[in-house]
């Protein structure tokens, strides 16, 4: 097929007249995991990581053209909302790259910080800097290893994060072992004390309710964000879970700094939730029970 | 029925063998991750065991082959199975500890836990054509529909493992069901050994 025809068909399936007019495959890298797209449109370069019979498959990770810091995904705005139980983090773990936008916005927000981001894939590393604007330093560091097995690790060797951002679940297939109770008592014993864990999981499907139970049982409650994406957010802690009203009355101080990305706490928070809306029967995924994939197609 | 029940009990090594094969990614997955490296490990050391237990079944074929012997195989191979239900955890963590590089220390945790039972299984094919084999002019195919009936066994274990027991069960409920499926057929064979081979 020519490379005419194929965008001819991406545009198709793009739909949106606005979007599809303009938009391009600019890159494609063909990884250890899957398929690497890097799509330009008028506005913006986009990370998505297949194409399936013509069809440009969820996008991961978008940056503005214009203005790199600027979060352009719901989700990852959404995701912002860990910052307001730990404002001034000394040390971020965020599991999953992507193109890179969350790790930068909580860099340029915290210089001092040390931001440990663990990604499998070192393809997504590699467009991540050559496509995304995305430096790693003495302050981002970047290890290409599985995420399980990094929060393992830390646990063994007793290292804390103050905020953990959990961004692995993109793409088609879940990796089930970073779904499981085992797995995140593991995350929940490398957050300090009162430390905050964001997790940008899944919305729809029988796998919300396991996702959910499973995330209740070991955090013991949390607060739900939902957007219109089809992504949802849990907002958890280390300690007592937190109340929509802390994160609410914490966002007033911190506003005026993440307007600048993007971040409209109000809108983030414009959903939350934090009463049970999963079937209360529903199983908690373990690592001896996990059909997370299987689920998700439910 | 003498022929039939010893391509029952092929078939059932066959499917143990790869079920095992993909709850191996599973019991595997919590310490070492789902990278490439991991199922890399978990296929090299399930053909380098079958491959030696290719080997070996042959061999074991040489000394008074019986079906009474043949439910034996069964019966180690049921039991071989039973320390991953309780020794996985505490060895993988050991390994954890010691080996950094995944791709090792995923090698040697998928040697330590599969290895056994893993070369133990690839007796029962080689075996099973020197208990069928009536003639040489025969040999190829008796062997022949042997391997059929083994490797659709293990098609068939890859399939209901990774798109239903995983559902049903457990990792630890399905391994233990594959160990006394395993018995079962070793106590099968026992049961058998009046039967006449048709030769």
């Amino acid at each position: 097929m020519s490379a005419r025809a194929l965008l001819a068909l991406v545009a198709l399936a793009v739909g949106g007249a606005a979007l599809a007019d303009d938009l391009k495959i600019v890159y494609t890298k063909r990884s250890l995991y899957r398929n690497l797209l890097v799509t330009e449109e008028a506005d913006r370069f986009c990370l998505s990581f297949r194409l399936r019979s013509g069809e440009i498959n969820a996008l991961q990770s978008c940056m503005y053209k214009a203005d790199h810091d600027r979060l352009v995904f719901d989700y990852a705005k959404s995701v912002m909302a860990g910052l307001l139980l730990a404002p001034a983090p000394k040390r971020v773990l965020v599991l999953g790259l992507g193109g890179g936008s969350i790790p930068r916005v909580l860099h340029a927000l915290n210089p001092q910080a040390t931001i440990d981001v663990v990604e499998i894939d070192p393809a997504v590393v590699q467009v991540a800097e050559q496509w995304f604007d995305f430096k790693a330093g003495a302050a981002v560091k970047v290890h290409v290893k599985d995420g399980r097995q990094f929060v393992k690790q830390a646990v063994v060797f007793g290292q804390r994060w103050d905020l953990v951002v959990l961004d692995a679940f993109n793409g088609d297939y879940i990796p089930e072992h970073l779904m499981t109770r085992e797995f995140l008592q593991e995350v929940r014993s490398v957050l300090v004390p009162g430390g905050a864990l964001v997790a940008n999981t899944f919305s729809t499907s029988t796998l919300y309710d396991s996702e959910s139970a499973t995330y209740a049982a070991v955090f013991g409650g949390f607060v739900n964000l939902k957007r219109e994406d089809g992504n949802r957010v849990i907002v958890a802690r280390h300690g007592a879970p937190p109340t929509i009203e802390q994160l609410r009355a914490a966002s007033v101080a911190l506003q005026p700094r993440l307007a600048r990305y993007g971040v409209d706490y109000a809108a983030v928070l414009a959903e939350a939730r934090t009463a049970p809306d999963w079937k209360r029967n529903a199983r908690v995924l373990t690592d001896e029970w996990n059909p997370a994939n299987v689920m998700r197609g439910r | 029925m003498y022929a039939a029940l010893v391509f029952m009990l092929v078939f059932t090594g066959g499917f143990a063998v790869m079920s095992i094969e993909v709850l191996a990614g599973r019991v595997l997955a919590p310490y070492f991750g789902g990278s490439i490296y991991v199922w890399g490990s978990v296929i090299t050391i399930f053909m380098l065991a079958l491959s030696i237990g290719y080997l070996l079944g042959g061999r074991l074929s040489l000394r008074a082959p019986s079906l009474g012997r043949f439910g034996a195989i069964f019966l180690v191979c049921a039991a071989s199975v039973v320390p991953l239900l309780f020794a996985a955890e505490p060895f993988m963590e050991w390994v954890f500890v010691r080996v950094d590089d995944p791709r090792y220390g995923s090698l040697l945790a998928s040697t330590a836990l599969f290895f056994v039972p893993t070369l133990l299984m690839g007796i029962i094919s080689p075996y099973a054509v020197r208990l069928l084999v009536q003639d040489a002019h025969t040999s190829g195919q008796t062997a022949g529909f042997l391997y059929f009936v083994s490797t659709a066994g293990s098609a068939l274990g890859v399939l209901v493992t990774s798109f239903y027991f995983v559902l049903w069960w457990e990792v630890s409920q399905i391994l233990l069901g594959l160990a006394l499926a395993l018995a079962a057929c070793g106590a099968a064979a026992f049961g058998g050994r009046g039967l006449r081979s048709a030769a």
